[in-house]
């Protein structure tokens, strides 16, 4: 299992990293949607994978014992994935905006800013 | 010792954009309360300052959960300072864009957002939680990508694209990094990674999460070669949201920066010769692509670069006096730059263009505010006894003493080309005469007495700080010498979050 999370990762950074360097603005944002959903998995994979062991305490005991999931990860993943909605959803619509403006989908005819 | 206190500034800023965003309809009223939230969180963090410095490291555990299981916030004197910092350039822009902002982007929501953005950078300021920091990067990364694009014009959703895409690919560096490192040592909370990191075996996956840190937050604070974004956007915003930007949203990188590298993790040789490496690089650059520009504003947003590189040539020495020096540049870069942005915007009000070609004049019509500026652009140069002149002092003797010679060129290159181009752009916009064949409408002249001072005051606000931290520079070096001693020796941290009672090795 943590073999395949680990190529399944691996796969997302890649093919991020690789839309990220295209000239499209659409593919920039599907790059920026992969490296993010890569990360999280990062974190999933990183904060030990344990089935079947829920960190609940049983009524019979009074702390846990033995082996058992850690639900900080899950927390951060949760968090990090409204983030990256939100920052997503706000990408969206600017980069909607640049295309409106501009009629262009193309970031080297962005470049107007650079002009010296 | 508990305070909860230190969480007034981040909570005011919350409580007060809430509070902004019920007088929408109300342009009036939104100033009015921005201006006062402003005055009374300023108030508050001279209050939480003065409070640190004498009784040492404030702390509060959220949800009372304690450390390392709960959200952590501290106070040290390091957090303070920025704090104070960061409050006295929110109230200085805040009632700059009172009249400096038009009331178009005011009605759509300009100061709530600013608020946002303020609240963002205290947290980040005041967390211990290396999580929590990645939460507050990402509200002041949402706020400043909404700031930054609000007016929609072409210009600045071109610059936007860039600076999103940018901080974005910063982010998930630095949320990869803190992946690792939770993988490795399993806390988040800063004073319990700085324990356990020492015990981790699999010192290479370290190196290489420390290696993710500085990309992440390299990106964040504009070092090169990863500053292109800062450039091509930073000129496209009104001044008073440049203010904002250039002031304080490259320094709260360099802040993570030093927490990290002296909490965590300790630099090690090869990661000494990096940051020298590009703080080199980061100082020639930004000093190269400030020659070049032809516009106030992008000329300065080059000078940031530049004078971001002083910064990492502290890291890079790696010494009490060379961080000692480190901290005093902070705490004058960032009034300067702030102020920088806010006197372009008064400029940009009276001549109508910040383009270097077509204008000129400003000191023959205006003789009392080009000597106001002039105090900005000197106290940036840092002819003595300003404020920028003190802290090159200690970088120059510090990388004379560890013999860092190429890093002493940089560092004197890079100030000599700030006095270069300073001078090419008084001598253009001060005291040429205006070139005849622009000429632009003056906005300035129109308004009245009392909008014009809410324009001028705040430059006057900025520069009478920027003025005590040069002729008050020996209570600014205590100050700096105290968090430097702070930075290298971590154990008071550790031992004011996690309690006296916890098992250290």
């Amino acid at each position: 299992m943590e073999l395949i999370l680990a190529f399944i990762t691996a796969i997302l950074y890649a093919a991020g990293l690789y839309l990220m360097l295209r000239r499209s603005m659409v593919k920039l944002l599907i790059g920026l949607t992969l490296l993010s959903n890569g990360a999280n998995l990062l974190i999933f994979l990183l904060g030990r994978l344990t089935r079947g062991k829920p960190p609940v305490i049983g009524d019979d005991e009074k702390y846990l014992s033995g082996l058992y999931a850690d639900p900080i990860p899950q927390a951060l993943i949760l968090t990090a994935i409204v983030i990256s909605f939100g920052l997503t959803a706000f990408a969206i619509i600017l980069l909607k905006r640049v295309y409106i403006v501009t009629n262009t989908d193309d970031l080297d005819n962005l470049n107007t800013t650079d002009d010296i | 010792m508990t305070d909860h206190l230190i969480l007034l500034p981040v909570l005011l800023h919350l409580f007060f954009a809430i509070v902004l965003i019920f007088l929408w309809k109300e342009p009036l009223w939104k100033r009015i309360v921005s201006i006062v939230a402003n005055v009374v969180i300023f108030a508050v963090c001279i209050h939480l300052f003065i409070k640190t410095w004498q009784e040492g490291i404030l702390t509060t555990q959220a949800g009372s959960w304690p450390a390392p299981f709960g959200i952590t916030f501290v106070s040290d004197v390091f957090s303070s300072v920025m704090l104070l910092l960061t409050s006295a350039a929110g109230l200085a822009v805040s009632v700059f864009s009172s009249v400096g902002v038009s009331e178009a982007r005011i009605k759509y929501g300009y100061y709530p957002i600013l608020h946002f953005l303020l609240m963002g950078l205290s947290g980040a300021f005041l967390t211990g939680d290396i999580f929590n920091l990645y939460v507050w990067f990402e509200i002041i990364i949402i706020s400043s990508f909404v700031l930054l694009t609000l007016g929609g014009r072409q210009k600045q959703i071109g610059g936007g694209i860039k600076y999103v895409a940018l901080n974005l690919l910063a982010s998930v560096i630095f949320l990869t990094a803190i992946a690792i490192l939770y993988g490795l040592t399993g806390s988040l909370n800063l004073a319990h990674l700085s324990l356990k990191v020492a015990e981790v075996q699999n010192r290479g996956l370290l190196n290489v999460a420390a290696i993710l840190f500085f990309i992440g937050f390299g990106i964040k604070s504009a070092v090169f070669p990863l500053y292109f974004w800062l450039p091509s956007s930073y000129h496209t915003p009104p001044s008073a949201i440049a203010a904002v930007f250039g002031g304080l949203l490259t320094k709260v990188g360099v802040y993570a920066l030093l927490r990290v590298f002296t909490l965590i993790f300790v630099p090690d040789a090869f990661l000494l010769n990096t940051f020298a490496i590009v703080a080199i690089a980061t100082l020639l650059t930004g000093a190269f692509g400030a020659l070049i520009m032809r516009d106030i504003r992008r000329m300065f947003s080059y000078l940031i670069v530049c004078h971001i590189g002083y910064l990492i040539s502290g890291l890079a020495l790696f010494t009490e006096v060379a961080l000692t020096g480190m901290l005093f540049y902070l705490i004058h870069d960032i009034m300067v730059k702030t102020n920088l942005f806010l006197a372009t915007g008064v400029i940009y009000k009276i001549k109508g263009t910040i383009k270097f070609f077509e204008s000129g004049g400003l000191y023959a019509d205006y003789p009392r505010i080009s000597l106001l500026i002039a105090i900005v652009l000197f106290s940036l140069v840092g002819i003595p006894p300003l404020s920028g002149f003190w802290p090159k002092i200690y970088l120059i003797q510090e990388s004379l003493s560890q013999q860092s010679f190429v890093l002493l060129a940089a560092i004197l290159v890079a100030s000599f080309f700030t006095l270069y181009v300073v001078a090419k752009m008084w001598a253009v916009v001060f005291w040429r005469d205006q070139p005849a064949a622009y000429n632009f409408e003056n906005t300035f002249n129109d308004l009245s007495r009392l909008k014009k001072s809410m324009l001028v005051g705040p430059v006057i606000f900025l520069a009478i700080i920027t003025l005590y931290v040069g002729f008050g520079a020996e209570n600014i070096f205590k100050v700096s010498r105290h968090i430097a001693g702070e930075l290298l020796n971590t154990a008071p941290y550790v031992k004011a979050v996690l309690g006296p009672d916890f098992p250290t090795p």
